[in-house]
């Protein structure tokens, strides 16, 4: 049992102090500039809910926001089973455990925008491998030009890059099942489904629940590996929200509208991670 | 422990009540002998699937390095799978143009104060967490959460007016503290799963033997978490490595990360494709270089320190 102790404040305060300096000061200045307009020279005035109903009402936003959404439930549809799928197939003991979890672990630490990069050039027609593949197959893949091109390009890109999550996470809850559950089974008779449905299923689940709430955050703000493949073209088809919203603050200095956008970008965040906080939180007391 | 010998016990109460299938237990009990080498139920094709998607990883990367060892002429006219004149000229542009060089300094050097900041700070803070209960402490460790989860294009433009408030936009520092967003809060969540895996008993015991707080922490309790500490060094390390968004927005030229310098090579026409490539590869190794030592705590640190 934790004691009650006020004084670990104390402790705590150098965390509060850099991220009240990191995040809370930032996010008063996005909140002033939501309820303000300007016509230049620094003069600001009170523009109350404008900024807000304007983001609401605008087509833009909701286009971003649906693709988006869209991305989000393609990739998770994509990357969920696929990795449980791996997760189940990787060996347990000797020495391919390392060797699995070392290379499918390796496209998570490559920094984002190299990641963009690589796939842009893979999938270049002119020198990547699998634009001149697919060209070979006769096949007329051009993710520059084409919208659908651009769309699956990007979903691969996001399987390759953060597949490798789900496999590691569902793999540390299936090394904890005991050999004696599949002993049980065996012995029963079980099923591949049942000993899936009934064993390793149960087992997956909180690890499972963490690996999809934090794809679905992850893949709801992703920016730099979209931006570099394709700059959120043809046209606006790969424009997800944090492009469109930097798009809006730096390219086109709209504060007031690019700040009412980031705060209600930010309460979705902040619902999805209170759900998060919730999973992780209350398992322990349900069930060890 | 205790899981494994109820599920043996388990194990035993199903194999009893079935006592007509004794024979088929006896079977049973050779085969689990073998399946023990691997898992329950895996066909003999279990390889397959791993193999195939590693290669699947492996491609793309495979086609970076390879690129990174071609002249330029060779990438845009002819298409091999492999270099067919090796060259190190594409490197060597690399190490010898300081505007190349001195983004991958500018990275580690930021990089590196953001590490020591995040893991600093965070230690206190995780102990405080798991260890005490205080005014607020539920409310305190969520909304450190939230700012793990905030997405940097909200923070993109405040960053920007505030750093260039105190002056210090394009320096080090900046990114660094910039960074702490995300990063600090990781390392209280990375260090306090691995902490509250430490009894309390020794805390006790500790000063009972007239250790001081100070003392206990760093003599006794470090070393306790040094594998936690590792990994959340590893996570801040890593977060800040790949990060571009906040780096680029806040540096120009002294301190610009060079993932900013290989976007601009990209975004700039008569691109130096091999270039580009060995830049690529160059900031893999890092990463390459030290997952080895935390192939184990992956998953952990991906989730927070809650797997």
């Amino acid at each position: 049992m934790k004691t009650w102790n006020n004084k670990a404040w104390f402790m705590v305060l150098p965390v509060l102090a850099l991220v009240a300096f990191s995040a809370v000061i930032p996010l008063m200045t996005v909140v002033n500039y939501s309820v303000q307009d300007t016509f230049g020279n620094n003069v600001f005035f009170w523009a109350g809910t404008e900024w807000f109903e304007e983001v609401l009402a605008s087509d833009r936003f909701w286009a971003a926001m649906g693709r988006n959404l869209a991305f989000s439930a393609i990739i998770l549809a994509i990357e969920v089973p696929l990795g449980i799928f791996i997760a189940l197939n990787m060996p347990r003991r000797g020495w391919g455990v390392p060797v699995c979890l070392v290379f499918m672990a390796l496209p998570l630490l490559i920094p984002f925008n190299v990641v963009g990069t690589i796939w842009q050039v893979f999938g270049r027609i002119d020198i990547g491998l699998l634009g001149r593949g697919l060209y070979a197959l006769g096949l007329d893949y051009n993710y520059v030009n084409d919208p659908i091109d651009a769309w699956v390009t990007i979903i691969l890109m996001d399987v390759w890059h953060w597949t490798s999550l789900v496999v590691l996470l569902c793999y540390a809850g299936l090394v904890s099942i005991p050999d004696a559950y599949y002993q049980a089974a065996k012995i029963d008779g079980a099923s591949r489904w049942a000993v899936f449905r009934y064993i390793q299923l149960p087992k997956m689940h909180r690890v499972l629940l963490i690996a999809i709430l934090l794809r679905f955050m992850d893949s709801f703000m992703i920016y730099t590996e979209p931006f570099v493949l394709t700059g959120g073209g043809p046209g606006n088809t790969t424009t997800f929200l944090s492009i469109d919203l930097v798009k809006l603050a730096i390219g086109e200095f709209n504060l007031g509208e690019a700040a009412a956008m980031s705060i209600i970008y930010f309460l979705i965040i902040l619902l999805m991670s209170w759900v998060f906080y919730t999973v992780m939180t209350n398992y322990g007391t349900e069930k060890g | 422990m205790a899981a494994g010998k109820n599920s043996t016990a388990a194990a035993d109460t199903i194999a009893m009540r079935r006592t007509t299938a004794a024979a088929a237990v006896g079977e049973a009990q050779a085969e689990i002998g073998q399946t023990m080498l691997r898992r329950g139920r895996q066909s003999r094709f279990w390889w397959l699937v791993p193999t195939i998607y590693i290669l699947f990883l492996m491609l793309p990367i495979y086609w970076l390095i390879n690129m990174s060892f071609k002249t330029n002429t060779e990438i845009l006219n002819t298409f091999s799978l492999w270099p067919e004149n090796p060259t190190l000229r594409n490197y060597r542009v690399i190490f010898t143009d300081p505007a190349w060089y001195s983004g991958y300094i500018n990275s580690i050097i930021y990089v590196v104060m953001n590490t020591v900041i995040s893991v600093a700070a965070a230690l206190p803070a995780a102990y405080a967490f798991s260890r005490y209960r205080f005014l607020g402490d539920k409310h305190l460790f969520f909304w450190l959460l939230t700012n793990r989860m905030a997405p940097p294009a909200v923070f993109a433009l405040p960053f920007f007016q505030l750093y260039s408030a105190f002056g210090l936009i394009d320096t080090h520092i900046a990114v660094a503290l910039a960074h702490c967003l995300f990063n600090v809060p990781l390392a209280v969540w990375i260090l306090e799963g691995f902490m509250s895996g430490v009894p309390k008993e020794i805390d006790e015991t500790a000063y009972i033997d007239g250790y001081s707080f100070p003392r206990f922490f760093v003599k006794i309790f470090m070393p306790l978490i040094a594998s936690g500490i590792g990994v959340a060094a590893f996570f801040c390390f890593m977060f800040s490595w790949v990060e571009l968004l906040l780096a680029r927005t806040l540096t120009t030229t002294a301190a610009k990360p060079i993932a900013a310098t290989m976007t601009r090579t990209v975004s700039a026409s008569g691109l130096d494709w091999g270039v580009l490539a060995a830049a690529g590869v160059l900031t893999i190794i890092p990463g390459a270089l030290v997952i080895w030592f935390v192939r184990n705590y992956i998953a952990k640190g991906f989730a927070l320190g809650r797997v």
